[in-house]
């Protein structure tokens, strides 16, 4: 699905050759500060390399129109923003910047169901929120705009272990049901050998290890 | 009416009194800014004395090229007022916005106004054409002011946002829409209190100016009203292009928010 090939970004990132498969879930481990954020970046083109050439289903990148490029392939950063107003308010937003049709408000609370916000009314105040909460939303505002590709920054690490987990079960679940494929940052090695297809290991900037597990398609599913 | 009174030189000078005052308020309360309160006087009084004589000769030579002169030398001034009164770094590409929507804002309302609403024949008439362009042009020069520090501010402050917006597939235009809303509005904010405030808080110096030259109150008022029609314009035209343009400036051709804006 993605080919990177010689690519240079500042002196943060300097990929020699990396290809992600589609439908797999990819997770990708090193140190903070080792470059991971910034691979996540460079694919749906919110930053370009200095040099260097992705691809994305055989198709360079440049050739992208890039704001079509991330609706396709979306990315919840590690501290998402939550815009201000309601929930819905947040809803109906990333809908609109996604060129998405409205829902209606029973699809909204379920997938404040999905997220584990089940007590939630849709127009509370996003002010009001607490960091977990915001995390939830903003997974759920993603999700909404049913993407077949999702780049996962690792969850802020401010944010307690059970919403940690919540989080990435959740985006693993929907991905395997959607037959999608899902690109993860994580500092845990566990979390990567737990959901992952495939671990790649960048540190430094450079890519240091690239395994594909077995029997990924064993993996624990819920 | 009984004409105008011309103030005497010595009766001049005895407008002084109240500069002295402030001098001797600030010199007992120790506040200090001596200087500056001097030196404002003193420029004050040099600048509009020498103004004074450019215009004498100006109306008594009125010339089209001359007054095109005047007008872009205007334009100039306020471009260069518009850099420097802005406390951010403004980019070269902002720069760029900013003068192209002071010149072409301002151009368009000053010659509707000349031409459409006032009516003016010959167009170049200077006591009315320099006046008239100037007052449009000061109150855009404040507009686009306050739309730029809106404008970069917002963009700064809000940049994960806009980040976050930009990530789900967002125009860039989308994705600042609010801040560029905010930075328009609260540019045309001065000029639409101004105008509720009109003729109960305060006389507008024109007016006050007019009549003291002896006009009637209702000539006074009907050229205030179509000045402040001209300003309300050429403030919304002028803030309009900057915040259209200038929120693109801060994207490049990938959508992607140009770091180096941020260093």
């Amino acid at each position: 699905m993605f080919e990177l090939k010689n690519i240079k970004y500042k002196d943060i990132l300097n990929i020699n050759n990396l290809k992600i498969a589609e439908n797999k879930i990819t997770c990708i481990v090193g140190k903070s500060g080792g470059g991971k954020t910034t691979f996540l970046k460079l694919l749906n083109n919110m930053i370009s390399p200095d040099s260097g050439t992705i691809k994305f289903k055989g198709k360079d990148l440049i050739d992208f129109n890039p704001i079509k490029l991330r609706r396709e392939v979306p990315m919840l950063p590690q501290n998402p923003v939550i815009f201000s107003g309601t929930i819905k308010e947040n809803f109906d937003l990333a809908l609109k910047y996604a060129d998405k049709s409205q829902k209606n408000e029973n699809e909204y609370k379920d997938m404040l169901d999905t997220v584990g916000l089940t007590e939630q009314k849709l127009n509370r105040s996003t002010g009001d929120l607490s960091g977990g909460e915001k995390q939830r939303v903003a997974l759920a505002r993603i999700l909404l705009l049913e993407p077949t590709i999702l780049l996962l920054d690792e969850p802020s690490s401010a944010l307690d272990e059970k919403t940690e987990d919540l989080i990435i079960k959740t985006v693993v679940n929907y991905i395997k049901r959607k037959n999608g494929t899902l690109i993860m940052v994580t500092h845990s090695t566990q979390i990567a050998s737990k959901y992952g297809d495939r671990i790649v290991t960048i540190n430094n900037g450079k890519i240091e290890n690239s395994n594909e597990l077995k029997n990924s398609t064993e993996k624990e599913r819920k | 009416m009984e004409g105008i009174v011309n103030i005497k030189v010595p009766r001049l000078i005895s407008a002084y009194i109240f500069v002295l005052i402030l001098l001797i308020i600030v010199r007992n309360k120790k506040m200090g800014h001596h200087g500056q309160i001097i030196l404002a006087s003193v420029r004050m009084t040099v600048q509009l004395v020498l103004v004074g004589f450019v215009l004498t000769y100006i109306f008594e030579n009125p010339n089209p090229y001359l007054i095109l002169g005047i007008l872009f030398l205007m334009e100039g001034f306020a471009i260069f007022n518009i850099f420097g009164r802005v406390q951010r770094k403004i980019s070269k590409d902002l720069k760029l916005v900013i003068a192209f929507s002071m010149i072409s804002g301002t151009l368009l309302s000053i010659f509707y106004f000349i031409l459409i609403v006032v009516n003016l024949e010959p167009w170049f008439r200077p006591q009315y054409f320099i006046p008239l362009s100037g007052m449009l042009i000061g109150n855009s020069m404040t507009g686009i002011s306050l739309g730029v520090e809106g404008l970069i501010n917002g963009i700064k402050d809000n940049k994960k946002s806009i980040e976050n917006a930009l990530m789900l597939g967002a125009h860039p235009v989308e994705a600042s829409r609010k801040i560029s809303n905010r930075a328009f509005y609260n540019a045309i904010l001065p000029t639409l209190n101004s105008m509720i405030g009109m003729g109960i808080i305060f006389l507008p110096g024109m007016m006050t100016g007019q009549m003291l030259a002896g006009a009637t109150p209702i000539t006074a008022i009907k050229y205030q009203i179509a000045i402040m029609m001209g300003i309300l314009g050429s403030v919304t035209l002028t803030v309009y292009l900057l915040v259209t343009l200038g929120t693109k400036s801060f994207f490049n051709d990938r959508s992607q928010i140009k770091m180096e804006k941020f260093k």
